[in-house]
């Protein structure tokens, strides 16, 4: 078995977190068992619960989460095992005898009634002032058991005060069930170990390093935690009647950005299944919700993949052509904040390796409050930029005292779908059924590279798309069938890939004040990753560290959270990897179907170069207002 | 306090022993014989569980390992429980040598003594004798020249967690984890401190153990009841007149217990501790015995002057503060059992919300994760039952002095 | 906190580390010399130990919230326990602990201003055959009398 010291969660419980293999005979023995007087077959350490989910037994959950590992606290998913006293948490029972199982029986549901009630009594607030109204767990089960007094009392007095001291994660412990999904994500899933059960016995809360303010601890801002809450007991900070307000005013000029992974999940908000993209009918809602303008994020992506690949090449050329050992290979994407965050905070000496392009989301708000503005003719001062972001860091990026080289705050708010959904919903919209249309102009026809970032691999695959195209001067086409790179896809947690660049190609003009010629990259291997998921990250840069297979890359794609941009903290809850999955296949579908597919092919791109950023691509203009710094914050809590 | 030995004398444990007596004689025997005279014995867990000793030291001995652990259980927190405390200040020999004897059957090489932080006072001599072990390699490298086996003994110290009693809070709590129990299955048999095979024993089992083996099975199956074999010893404490640790057969009736004690005004004892039962003078008649009332040997006394809602209050006091926390059942629950018992106090309830609370009760008797919030309720129910006309009828009940 | 004295919370952590060695096994033992010899594990401590043990600063925090003998902050520089379990309460705890309060000038759970005792309850020490008890550091009293216990206290240096 594979041993861990630094896992929270006991290891020896660690091999009950079993997928079903697609050959259950390899698992071992099948065993037969009965569920309710079913016989059924389930492979040797399959849990209660799974074996009842295949056979469509319904058992409640909800401490139990499928990306997390097994905590079997909440006990409401409790069933009878004949010949056992006591009744068995199905969620972290595996079989391995030929047991008898009960989930109905009454024992078990006084004790599932009785749980639901003890948990209620302590549940402080009302569900009509939640912001997990309709999507709350504790709140659903409630109705299943047709809960309509409390039998235990009710809790009247909020004991915790909401921390909301953090721009992304707002922590309402009044609402905390002590699932402790939030801490297995924060310490097991993600490693960043920011929340942990503080105390014992009645007075154990979930808490932070000596209670401090989330704003004052080590946290990335990812918001894995509130995607995996039950309750409403995290949430993000919601800047929804802000934004209410610009609207409502008439000299304000209000821009909505909208980031790829948001228009693939907004829908499950609407109760549809995951991955039905809604990207034209969100943009002819954030119109009649009456914003000024309705951007596509991914037209700055386009934009920061010309960035961050000549930002590469420049750095490649430093190291192979000028000799100058120094810079730091290999690179970093840096669109990500919370992994950014991560890293500032725990591996402060690689900051230089990350790339200094912002995030497409700043370099539209720094574009917006300059180019738009002069070509609109309005005053920036009157702009006000929201983002739609699948994310939680987001908000704490916007807030970054560096983001403001457009002379004004270059984002003034980050809106997570979810907030998005609230307000399309306040507006009395019902999203599905609207009719629908395309992005503004001077920045639509964004191309399918920049679409692809919201999935794990996405970034990756939009800059080697562009990167291989500029340097070889072949159609990317002819490298990769359908252009689509798919050694970088998929969700296993860390991918690697070697593309060796056999010709090169002239420099092509956007770029040719950088190069001369690309004959020094002729005969290098490209060889690069992708990571998601903080946990993941931390592999990488450990081995980075001890001079590993990774240290050899030249780029390495990281994304914060589990799945990238989809399985953002400011996604649609509930999350987990089938839901991941369909959203970027959604998002991959839609791709298919873009005129362009190539960053550097964007002819909104082209003009944006041409007409503003003038001295091209790593030029001055973009390095002030495109490029930015990074902070060595370390990871002492002050 | 407490210095030196004071005369003893019982039927097994407190029987004559000779120091490193059962490791020269387990040495003799293969382990096969050692787990067949542990078998033959009948012996059963003493900290309360009664899990058939043998049958764990079979499943860590057959578990495949380079690595296995046995852990001395001294983490005694129960109130009303001090038989460990007096074991390990007269009897280490016993304790030590049963650890070395296990070692030497399931195949463990290191032994743990998880010693609860409040008798920290005596880890100084409980090292100097492990010490002196040392030198008459009782413990180190090739134990008393049996080439290859190897055996050695560390205490680590609790730092004030009852629940840690329980055999995987405390594997937790030696992984340097807060106190709280895993989920079961996996056993510590297979998977336990640091994922290795564990045997984890209490104090008194252990003990027993090295009598078991210098004296064998069949003299130990003498004592006892029919089906409770052997003796036990009992922590005796409250309204009598000598209070202290006493090694009783199995089958002794509880007012032979009362006589041997001295508690003449007896009106309620409470077995097993904060997590037993409560018997009024009616049950008096009972006996210890696994077939009758199984305990881990803590007997409190209550006389005529005592009220019992006041006596219940502490013990739900001490749950409240001492649950782990970790699952729902035995962290609100017994908060919400305290609140009833309040409840009656204050004489503001009705038997409706009282009915509603024992059902509770017996939702976190079969509900709660472990062992603790799965016995927390056992005084709730059996003082409400056992002195209902006390409570609830305000007939009789004094208080504290 | 001084600088010197970090220097020698490090060196002290750093020994403690060498000797238990630097896995999560260690974290109690480490946590009880410290918490020994300065009397509360501060944050600046809690994290050169988290650090050492490859672990997070809360994982820390939670562990020594969790158990009843370690804390974050400090306390007096002598900690007087009185057991409240049920023996030593049916058998006159309420009484030594007015007696202690009355004397000392404090409740149970506060520190005197002098920063010299701290009164705390404790859960059952196993000294029930011994009722009352109480703990003046390491080291345990029994069969107490209110004036029994106040003379103990009274004796603290």
């Amino acid at each position: 078995m594979r041993r861990n010291n630094n896992v929270r969660a006991p290891e020896s419980q660690k091999p009950l977190k079993i997928d079903i293999a697609e050959n259950p005979e390899d698992l071992g023995a099948m065993i037969n068992i009965e569920i309710n007087e079913k016989k059924v077959s389930v492979p040797m350490g399959t849990t209660i619960l799974q074996a009842c989910r295949q056979n469509q037994v319904h058992i409640p959950t909800l401490c139990h989460h499928d990306d997390l590992c097994i905590a079997g606290v909440c006990r409401v998913c409790v069933v009878e095992v004949e010949g056992m006293k006591t009744l068995q948490a199905a969620c972290s029972f595996p079989i391995t005898s030929p047991i008898k199982i009960k989930t109905t029986s009454p024992r078990v549901r006084r004790a599932r009634k009785n749980i639901l009630d003890l948990l209620l009594s302590e549940h402080y607030g009302e569900c009509y002032a939640c912001v997990r109204n309709n999507n709350c767990e504790l709140q659903a089960l409630a109705k299943e058991y047709g809960v309509d007094h409390y039998n235990f009392g009710h809790i009247e007095k909020p004991k915790f005060r909401v921390d909301n001291s953090s721009y992304a994660v707002v922590r309402d412990m009044n609402k905390c069930i002590l699932c402790k999904r939030c801490v297995r994500t924060c310490i097991d899933l993600q490693e960043v170990g920011v929340l942990e059960a503080i105390n014992r016995g009645e007075a154990t809360y979930i808490g932070t390093f000596f209670d401090k303010p989330l704003a004052d601890v080590i946290c990335i801002n990812c918001g894995q935690c509130i995607n995996r809450c039950p309750t409403g007991a995290l949430h993000a900070n919601d800047p929804r009647d802000e934004i209410w307000a610009a609207i409502d005013d008439p000299t304000k000029h209000v821009i909505i950005q909208t980031a790829p992974s948001p228009r693939a999940a907004i829908g499950e908000e609407f109760g549809l299944e995951p991955g039905h993209s809604l990207t034209g009918e969100m943009n002819t809602a954030l119109r009649r919700i009456g914003f000024d303008a309705v951007f596509d994020t991914n037209f700055a992506a386009d934009l920061t993949v010309m960035e961050e690949g000549t930002e590469l090449l420049l750095r490649l050329h430093k190291l192979l052509v000028e000799g100058n050992t120094d810079v730091a290979i290999p690179q970093f994407t840096s669109c990500s904040p919370g992994w950014v965050k991560y890293l500032e905070h725990f591996y402060p000496d690689f900051i230089n390796h990350l790339s200094s392009a912002k995030s497409p989301q700043q370099m539209f708000g720094a574009v917006l409050k300059t180019f738009y503005p002069k070509i609109k003719n309005i005053d920036p001062a009157n702009i006000v930029t929201v983002a739609v972001m699948p994310c939680a860091a987001k908000k704490f990026e916007c807030n970054r005292p560096e983001m403001t080289d457009s002379g004004f705050k270059d984002i003034d708010y980050g809106l997570t779908t979810r907030e998005l959904a609230q307000m399309i919903k306040e507006a009395g919209i019902y999203l599905p059924e609207l009719p629908k249309s395309e992005f503004d102009d001077p920045f639509g026809d964004a191309s399918g590279a920049g679409l692809i970032f919201g999935a794990t691999g996405g970034v990756m695959e939009a800059a080697l798309r562009t990167v291989l195209e500029l340097v070889t001067g072949e159609k990317i086409e002819n490298i990769f069938e359908n252009a689509e790179i798919k050694a970088v896809r998929g969700f296993e947690g860390i991918r690697y890939a070697e593309i060796p660049i056999t010709k090169v190609g002239p420099v092509p003009d956007l770029i040719s004040h950088l190069f001369k010629d690309f004959k020094w990259l002729e005969g290098v291997t490209l060889k690069v990753a992708v990571a998601h998921g903080t946990a993941n990250a931390k592999k990488v840069l450990e081995d980075i560290k001890n001079g590993g297979k990774f240290s050899e890359c030249q780029f390495i794609e990281f994304m914060a959270c589990p799945g990238g941009c989809l399985g953002g903290g400011g996604q649609p809850i509930p999350t987990n990897a089938e839901i991941r999955r369909k959203r970027a296949e959604a998002i991959y579908k839609e791709e298919r179907t873009l005129n362009y597919r190539k960053s550097h092919e964007n002819p909104k791109l082209i003009r944006l170069y041409n007409e503003f950023l003038t001295d091209g691509p790593c030029g001055s203009i973009s390095y002030k207002l495109l490029h930015t710094t990074y902070t060595k914050r370390g990871s002492f809590i002050v | 306090m407490e210095s030196g030995k004071t005369k003893r004398s019982g039927t097994v444990i407190f029987s004559a022993y000779e120091r490193g007596a059962a490791i020269k004689k387990a040495l003799s025997l293969s382990r096969n014989d050692i787990l067949f005279e542990l078998k033959n014995s009948g012996l059963k867990g003493r900290g309360g569980a009664g899990f058939p000793t043998a049958t764990k030291w079979m499943l860590t001995a057959a578990a495949v390992s380079d690595k296995k652990y046995l852990i001395c259980n001294a983490d005694e927190g129960e109130p009303g429980t001090f038989k460990d405390r007096v074991l390990l200040i007269e009897y280490p020999e016993l304790v030590f040598d049963a650890m070395v004897v296990g070692g030497y059957t399931i195949g463990a090489d290191e032994g743990i003594v998880y010693l609860r932080g409040e008798y920290e006072y005596l880890i100084d001599s409980l090292n100097d004798y492990l010490e002196e072990m040392r030198k008459d390699n009782l413990l180190g490298e090739n134990i008393l020249g049996k080439n290859g086996f190897n055996f050695d003994i560390k205490i680590f110290l609790g730092e004030g967690a009852y629940v840690c009693g329980e055999e995987t809070a405390l594997i937790e709590s030696l992984e340097g984890q807060r106190g709280e129990a895993r989920n079961r299955p996996p056993y510590p048999v297979n998977t336990g401190y640091l994922g290795k095979p564990t045997c984890v024993n209490n104090v008194e089992t252990l003990a027993t153990i090295s009598h078991i083996i210098v004296k064998g099975s069949e003299w130990y199956k003498q004592f006892g009841s029919d089906k409770s074999k052997g003796t036990k010893l009992f922590s005796i404490s409250g309204d009598c007149e000598r209070p202290g640790v006493y090694e009783l057969e199995w089958g002794t009736k509880i007012s032979e217990v009362l006589e041997l004690v001295g508690a003449k005004d007896a009106k309620a004892v409470q077995v097993g501790g904060a997590s037993g039962i409560c018997l009024n003078s009616s049950q008096f008649d009972r006996t210890l015995a696994y077939e009758d009332i199984p305990t881990g040997g803590s007997i409190i006394i209550f006389n005529k002057s005592r009220n019992m809602l006041k006596v219940l209050k502490n013990f739900m006091e001490f749950f409240v503060e001492e649950s782990c926390g970790q699952c729902t059942p035995c962290r609100i629950g017994n908060v919400k059992l305290l609140e009833g018992i309040k409840m009656i106090e204050e004489n503001k309830f009705t038997f409706k919300q009282i009915n509603k609370l024992k059902e509770l009760a017996e939702t976190m008797k079969i509900a709660s994760k472990c062992g603790l919030g799965q016995s927390s309720p056992n005084p709730f129910l059996s003082i409400l039952e056992n002195f209902k006309d006390e409570i609830f009828n305000h007939s009789g009940g004094g208080s504290y002095a | 906190m001084f600088v010197e004295e970090k220097t020698g919370l490090i060196e002290e952590i750093d020994k403690l580390v060498a000797k238990y060695g630097n896995t999560r096994s260690s974290l109690l033992p480490i946590l009880h010399e410290i918490q020994k010899k300065y009397r509360y594990i501060s944050d600046f401590a809690q994290q050169e130990i988290a650090k050492r043990l490859k672990i997070h600063p809360v994982e820390v925090y939670s562990v020594i919230s969790f158990y009843s003998f370690l804390n974050s902050e400090p306390k007096g520089r002598n900690l007087v326990r009185i057991c409240k379990s049920i023996v030593c309460d049916m058998k006159g705890k309420d009484a030594i602990v007015k007696a202690l309060e009355r004397e000392l000038g404090i409740k149970i759970g506060e520190t005197t201003p002098d920063k010299k005792i701290t009164l705390e309850y404790l859960n059952c020490m196993g000294l029930c055959d011994h009722a009352p008890a109480m703990a003046i550091n390491d080291r345990v009293y029994t069969d107490l009398t209110p004036e029994k216990a106040v003379e103990l206290v009274n004796n603290i240096k």
